[in-house]
């Protein structure tokens, strides 16, 4: 594997933030997910879960409720507005003020042609869902105290609405509330304050399930509107229900972390009249459970403690496979730091500004010693006009430009060192063409900037101490609509590979400023690829794991790419839940391959036989306690390092050094806010 | 050596009683549970013991109620056989021996008893719904459900050992009544309940955790709206269906919980508990009865004794007290608390133990030896020494000595003088001292008399290891290693020195009676010796393996057990032994006591005799108190046990007494032989005998009875004449009223009214009896008679 002096980097602050809403589209299989800052995030799970389009937020904007109208998606925040997202070019379209103060709900109807939402102020507003935007169409009675939470019945002609202390059934035809069902409050000192319903669901069959700030799950007949179940689920507040589409499952997120189950089962075997059954307890968080979805195989939730959890129900999903294991997914499917490969020179970007450090000097192996030379971009001085979150940033390999990206905006800084001091200088004409990018991509001899927009196509912009110009846009002949999430250009300058959300990877010549292949679309989308420097190379890791090798001189899958499809992959490196998030290879031996995910880095190596599925795939400690002649009949071209935990990076510097980028996740449980306090048996 | 057929051993007394699972009756009045050989009938709310259903040979291994028949119960055993009883009366009613020999773990609810005895011997737990349509079992890890009607079964596995260090092996279940629903407990302390387990994918659990060690069992309320479980804690946990975030407890139970049982009108829980306690509780949750069996710890440090006041077998019972338990009622009296120290249950705790007792000969004194050692640290040890307080009618502190010796006590014993006012106490300790305290009175402080140290004696710095005053109190034997010493307690002189047998001395003991010359010990080399105190020498030895020599402190008996649990009952003065068994029980025997019987039995046999004053009762391996019997006295209880069953029977109802007087006189009147009436009369008299003497529920139906009856009660002319006349003489003789009644008759009695008065008059207070019935229903009688 060989030895690299490691610069072990744990300065990288990055904190996710929580997940407050959640909507699956099961047509689709997207999964939207938005968090505290205002971010938008659609996982895709047919695709091995993987993270496909990630939407910045805004300062200001928080996302209460997200809703799928088919393949449409709409929030409603705080803020009052009703917002549309552009999922091709990952902005919001359009938002509209909805004139009832906060927004604590948003809920289509099953049809799909109406959509309602719940204010502070009391009223439930119906919006008709027109082709290209929504328009208002009325309002139902008005009620005293907020609306918290909606649900339709899926024939689309009763609304039940959440509020304070009780829950009230409204005819969507007329707009008059048919029911009024009053939700008991807390006992002891609770009592004395009013019972929040955080969330109802209204089934097919009238029943009405709601979920309550005094920990109780009701169950509800919604034709007489009487109360038929209470379950007491915890002595905290019950934030979140999700109805399986069958409707014979419920889930209730507590704010103790747990998420329950609920079934709807006949008590008697062979009998028809069932009722919910509290059945399984499932315990994957540590603070509220914000925010849930119930698939048709798992129980999606999350959470203040920002982990999205896809626990599958093993009775609808093959046993010890893949899909039967549980997912935390903690960190984001794309990169977050770029390195400064020449300069020595790191690049963090948070939602709201940039860190910019220079590595110092390593004083042996694995041992690290900072000098930290840079620390954030002047502070907090940067702050950008608007409040738009970054979206992308790149620093090029030389460390002397810096680029980021918002929705709205694209900033190019020039950085010049003296010493230890720095100067940055923001690049103040930038060309016109150069709106907003979804990708940044420096050339590696930083003479070039690629940005990706609109409809997948690159713009290309010089660079040079006086000016930037733009000189050219790629497109790709396909004609697809989605985003660019990947980006590589060559060492030699020479190509340039994009990837989309569509899994489709183009390869152009920059010498020709064309496009000079498209790799075959495989189903699974590209997380990492790479272009070799001297091969030629282009290394694709995919979301399902899969590893290919494209020779872009013959335009041909590369013999070693055959042999290992031909092969397949060990079942244990398949078995690895997170995705390889980047890719880099080895100057000094070309046939070294490194690539990491966020619990190991792995160096392949082209030139070893690959492992069979009998052979042992971790076997860096048996090779260690062999002797050297037989170590080589033992090894395989997979070798893989546990040391380094929790990775968001891994790169080779010029000076062969390895930066290992870690973010242990205990560091961001320390830094999450107190959970509920649990009295805990034994302490 | 003669081997005796007539005498067995039996488990009598202080058995198990939370074996199995106890049963309560329909009515919840009764509590049912296997004891050792036999089955209990106790009383739910007085706690006492109302049958013993005796009749097995062996160990009962469950007891079950009869479904279709509420008055009835089955017992199964592990001599094979399954026997029905009646066990309000304690009848015997079937038996039906099973082919297997092993059998038998309980229980179900329907009529699938049988099937489930062969099934079930390798399964932990098995129970089947109320409808009888499945039956679930677990073992290990698997829970196995069988649907009758479909014949198939489903399997739920779970895994072995999660990471989080779950032991999720399954400890017991239960059904619930009404829905389809299994509760199981598990080695981790949780509780599933496992729902739509007629899929084989779409099954569902959820999981209820109070428990912070195995659940040990789990009961469903016949209702199904509550769920009890206990394990460890001694906690009874009563869980909501349904809201199982609601629940109540019942703390402080004392023991572990081994069993739960729910009588079938869900008015009383029992608990069975791992100290042999059966805790009877209100569906309220409160503790109504406790029956305490005799308390079985893993070893019993004290010798067994018998309390010379109450005759009561004291041993260690809970931690740190001392027990008294009345083998005669099988009862336990009461618990002294000698530690008198809060006891806390953690494992690898050390904590103060009892570890010797002793009873001075009238039972005025105990003497207590606590100790406990902690790992690094010396030892502690107590001398307790409990006076009897005749007020209190229990025993008092007297004196605490801490620390009495500065090593283990081996060997503690008072002196044996029933006359001398000044009681003594000898103790020999590992720190190679004996020690003798003695009762002094305090002149300086008004505190009353305590005991103090009177002598300590030693013998070429060898450690005692045992010793023994002789029956008169004069003559003090202790051992050290080989040699044993006799000493005068009076001047504390040693007067001989005793030795030869190579291997240290195990067991002294003084002859009693005609036999109290002589001084008998068994050495480790295997020897048992004979010393003739009048002559210092050896009178005899033999080889043999000897683990326990004791005396009978009523007659010159010895009984010696030997190490593979062989029994010999001599004299010293006999070369013959009296009595000898050949392995009494597998292991070894440690502890056994002679108690002293109540009335002493007259049994001629000359096998037997040594039985006739006390009874031998000793601990096997297994910590079961067993005992010999003999076939007279075992032939004597059966019938006992059989009388009192026709006793109890025979309901008082009026309808009785007015008809038992009448067959009595009738009778009488028979004896006077008059031979024309004899045909008639014991048709009658058979079938209302057979009426009255067997249970109301194995009968036939009344209609049935009743032509019968009534044709019984159908008196020929003569005898009518008779009867009437005879009820108006008594009449005649009390009451005038009653005159008019029978007047129409009274003419024509006129001969036989001599040969009445002739007859033995009824008491008076028959005749009250008798009156007041009459006075109560005569009309129906007489519409009888006239018809």
């Amino acid at each position: 594997m060989g030895e690299f002096k490691v610069h072990r980097v744990r300065f990288f602050d990055y904190m996710p933030s929580a997940i407050r809403a959640m909507a699956f589209n099961s047509r689709t299989e997207r999964l939207a997910l938005s968090r505290a800052d205002g971010a938008l995030e659609v996982f895709n799970f047919a695709d091995s879960y993987f993270q496909e389009k990630v939407i910045p937020g805004q300062d200001g904007r928080a996302v209460e409720a997200l809703c799928w109208v088919r393949g449409r998606l709409f929030s409603a925040g705080l803020n009052g507005e009703i917002t549309e997202y552009d999922l091709e070019n990952l902005r919001p379209k359009y938002t509209m003020e909805a004139y009832g103060g906060p927004v604590w709900t948003i809920c289509s109807n099953s049809q799909g042609t109406h959509l309602a939402i719940g204010c502070e102020d009391g009223t439930v507003k119906i919006f008709e869902v027109l082709e290209e935007t929504i328009r208002f169409q009325r309002n139902l009675d008005r009620q005293k105290g907020r609306i918290i939470s909606l649900s339709w019945h899926p024939s689309g002609a009763l609304i039940a609405a959440g509020m304070m202390d009780m829950i009230k059934v409204f005819n969507a035809e007329s707009g008059h509330a048919t029911h009024r069902l009053l939700v008991e409050r807390g006992v002891g000192a609770s009592k004395s304050r009013e019972v929040v319903v955080w969330s109802v669901a209204f089934l097919s069959d009238h029943t009405i399930i709601s979920g309550d700030s005094a920990g109780k799950v009701q169950v509800w007949d919604g034709v007489t509107g009487t109360l038929v179940r209470t379950h007491l689920v915890t002595k905290w507040d019950v934030l979140a229900l999700s109805v399986s589409r069958d409707e014979s499952s419920l889930l209730a997120g507590t704010s103790e972390g747990t998420v329950v189950q609920f079934q709807f089962i006949s008590s008697t075997v062979d009998q028809h009249d069932k009722e919910w059954v509290r059945t399984r307890t499932f315990k994957n968080h540590t603070h509220d459970v914000r925010a849930l979805a119930h698939t048709d195989t798992a129980v999606v939730s999350g959470g203040m403690d920002t982990q999205l959890v896809v626990r599958p129900l093993l009775e609808k999903v093959e046993k010890n496979t893949q899909e039967s294991a549980l997912r935390k997914i903690a960190f984001p499917h794309r990169s977050l730091v770029s390195c400064g490969k020449k300069a020595g020179m790191l690049l963090f970007q948070f939602h709201g500004h940039l860190e910019l450090w220079r590595l110092g000097e390593s004083d042996g192996h694995g041992e690290e010693k900072h000098t930290c030379t840079l620390s954030e971009t002047h502070g907090g001085c940067q702050r950008w006009q608007g409040d738009d979150h970054i979206c992308c940033s790149a620093l090029s390999p030389c460390g002397g430009w810096l680029a980021y990206s918002t929705i709205s905006s694209v900033r190019l800084y020039r950085l010049q060192y003296n010493g230890s001091n720095i100067s940055i200088t923001k690049v103040a004409k930038l060309p016109k063409v150069l709106r907003s990018a979804h990708q940044l991509c420096f050339s590696s001899d930083s003479s070039k900037l690629f940005a990706s927009t609109t409809h997948s196509s690159v713009i290309i912009i010089a660079l040079s101490q006086s000016e930037c110009k733009y000189l050219h846009t790629l497109r790709p002949k396909s004609g697809t609509r989605q985003p660019v999430h990947l980006m590589s250009a060559s060492e030699d300058g020479k190509w340039l590979a994009t990837a989309n959300s569509d899994c489709e990877i183009h390869v152009y010549s920059l010498h020709k400023l064309k496009l000079h292949c498209t790799v075959p679309v495989y189903s699974s989308c590209p997380t990492a690829m790479a272009i070799h420097p001297t091969t030629s190379n282009l290394v694709m890791v995919h979301a399902d794991q899969q590893i290919f090798e494209y020779s872009l001189v013959q335009k041909e899958y590369t013999e070693w790419s055959r042999k290992l499809q031909k092969q397949g992959l060990h079942h244990l490196w398949l078995a690895r839940d997170t995705p390889i998030t980047h890719l880099t290879f080895n100057p000094r031996n070309p046939a070294h391959i490194i690539m990491h995910d966020t619990y190991m880095f792995c160096i392949i190596d082209q030139n070893l036989p690959l492992p069979d599925q009998k052979t042992l795939f971790y076997n860096q400690m048996t090779l260690r306690s062999l002797p050297e002649p037989e170590r080589t009949s033992h090894s395989h071209s997979f070798k893989i390092c546990k040391t380094f935990q929790h990775l968001l990076c891994v790169s080779l510097l010029e000076d062969h050094s390895l930066v290992v980028v870690e973010r242990p996740l205990l560091d961001i449980a320390s830094q999450l806010p107190a959970p509920v306090r649990q009295k805990k048996f034994a302490t | 050596m003669v081997e005796h057929g007539d005498i067995r051993v039996v488990h009598r007394g202080g058995s198990k009683i939370n074996f199995r699972e106890p049963v309560l009756s329909h009515d919840s009045r009764l509590l049912l549970c296997a004891s050792g050989e036999c089955v209990k009938v106790f009383s739910s709310s007085t706690e006492e013991c109302v049958h013993d259903l005796q009749g097995h040979t062996d160990l009962v291994t469950g007891v079950l109620l009869n479904p279709s028949n509420h008055l009835q119960a089955y017992s199964c055993s592990a001599d094979g056989t399954v026997r029905l009883w009646d066990f309000t009366d304690g009848i015997l009613i079937k038996v039906q021996l099973h082919c297997h020999h092993v059998s038998v773990q309980p229980l179900s609810v329907s009529v699938f008893v049988y099937l489930l005895m062969c099934m079930c011997v390798t399964l932990t737990r098995l129970l089947s719904s109320s409808q009888g349509e499945y039956i679930a079992s677990a073992k290990g890890l698997h829970l196995e459900v069988y649907f009758f009607k479909k014949q198939k079964s489903y399997r739920f596995s779970l895994k072995e050992d999660n990471k989080k260090g779950a032991k999720n092996t399954f400890t017991c279940l239960s059904c619930h009544p009404k829905d389809d629903c299994i509760a199981t407990g598990h080695e981790d302390g949780k509780i599933r309940l496992w729902r739509n387990f007629n899929h084989k994918r779409e099954y569902t659990y959820s999981t209820l955790h109070w428990h912070h060690s195995a659940v040990s069992s789990v009961r469903f309320t016949p209702e199904g709206t509550n769920l009890l479980s206990g394990g460890v804690e001694s906690v009874l946990v009563q869980w909501r269906y349904n809201q199982e975030t609601q629940k109540d407890f019942l703390p402080r139970l004392g023991a572990a919980i081994t069993h739960i049982a729910v009588s079938p009108d869900g008015e009383l829980f029992c608990t069975a508990h791992s100290d042999n306690k059966l805790t009877v509780i209100q569906s309220c949750v409160k503790v109504s009865a406790v029956i305490q069996g005799l308390v079985k710890g893993e070893s019993v440090r004290t010798d067994l004794m018998v309390d010379p006041r109450s005759k009561a077998l004291v041993l260690n019972g809970k931690p740190g007290h001392l027990q008294f338990y009345s083998l005669q009622r099988d009862k336990q009296l009461y618990n002294l608390d000698i530690v008198q120290q809060e006891y806390i249950h953690e494992s690898g705790l050390q904590q103060f133990e009892v570890v010797k007792a002793a009873f001075d000969t009238r039972g005025n004194w105990l003497a207590t030896v606590e100790e406990r050692k902690q790992k690094d640290s010396t030892l502690e040890l107590n001398l307790k020494l409990w006076a009897y307080d005749e007020q209190t009618q229990s025993f008092v502190l007297n004196t605490t000595v801490s620390g009495p010796h500065e090593a283990r006590i081996t060997a503690m014993c008072f002196c044996h003088t029933a006359d001398s006012q000044t009681t003594m106490l000898v103790s020999a300790s590992q720190d190679g001292h004996f020690k003798a305290w003695q009762l002094e009175s305090n002149h300086y402080f008004y505190e009353g008399p305590f005991w103090s140290c009177d002598f300590v004696g030693a013998y070429h710095s060898l450690v005692p290891e045992c010793c023994c005053f002789s029956a008169d109190g004069s003559l003090l034997a202790i051992s050290f290693q080989e040699v044993v010493t006799v000493w005068s307690p009076a001047s504390w002189e040693l007067l001989t020195t005793l030795s030869q047998p190579p291997g240290a001395i195990r067991d002294l003991c003084f002859g009693r009676q005609s036999c109290s010359k002589y001084l008998l010990g068994t050495t480790a080399k295997n020897l048992l010796c004979c010393w003739n105190l009048l002559t210092c020498t050896l009178e005899w030895s033999t080889s043999m393996d000897v683990s326990l020599l004791l005396s009978d402190p009523l007659s010159e008996n010895m009984a010696a057990f030997c190490s593979h649990a062989g029994l010999f009952v001599f004299k010293p003065s006999e070369p013959r032994p009296l009595f000898s068994h050949k392995a009494i029980c597998s292991g070894k025997v440690t502890r056994a006591v002679f108690a002293p019987r109540e009335e002493m039995l007259e049994s001629c046999e000359e096998s037997s005799q040594w039985l006739n004053r006390s009874q031998l009762y000793f601990l096997t391996q297994y910590m079961d108190l067993m005992t010999f019997i003999t076939k007279a006295e075992e032939d004597r209880l059966m019938a006992s046990s059989k009388r009192l069953v026709i006793d109890d029977s025979v309901a008082v109802t009026p309808f009785y007494l007015l008809l038992g007087k009448h067959r009595q006189q009738q009778q009488e009147k028979q004896d006077r032989s008059f031979s024309a009436e004899r045909n008639q009369l014991p048709q009658g008299s058979v079938a209302i005998k057979e009426l009255l003497h067997t249970p109301a529920h194995v009968l036939p139906s009344a209609s049935f009875l009743c032509s019968m009856f009534v044709r019984s009660l159908l008196i020929s002319v003569t005898d009518k004449e008779k009867k009437s006349e005879e009820e108006e003489m008594e009449s005649d003789k009390e009451e005038e009223s009653e005159c008019e009644m029978e007047a129409s008759t009274m003419g024509q009695g006129q001969t036989a009214e001599a040969q009445e008065t002739a007859a033995p008059a009824l008491t008076k207070a028959q005749a009250r009896e008798l009156r007041r019935v009459k006075k109560l229903d005569h009309s129906w009688l007489s519409s009888l008679l006239d018809s």
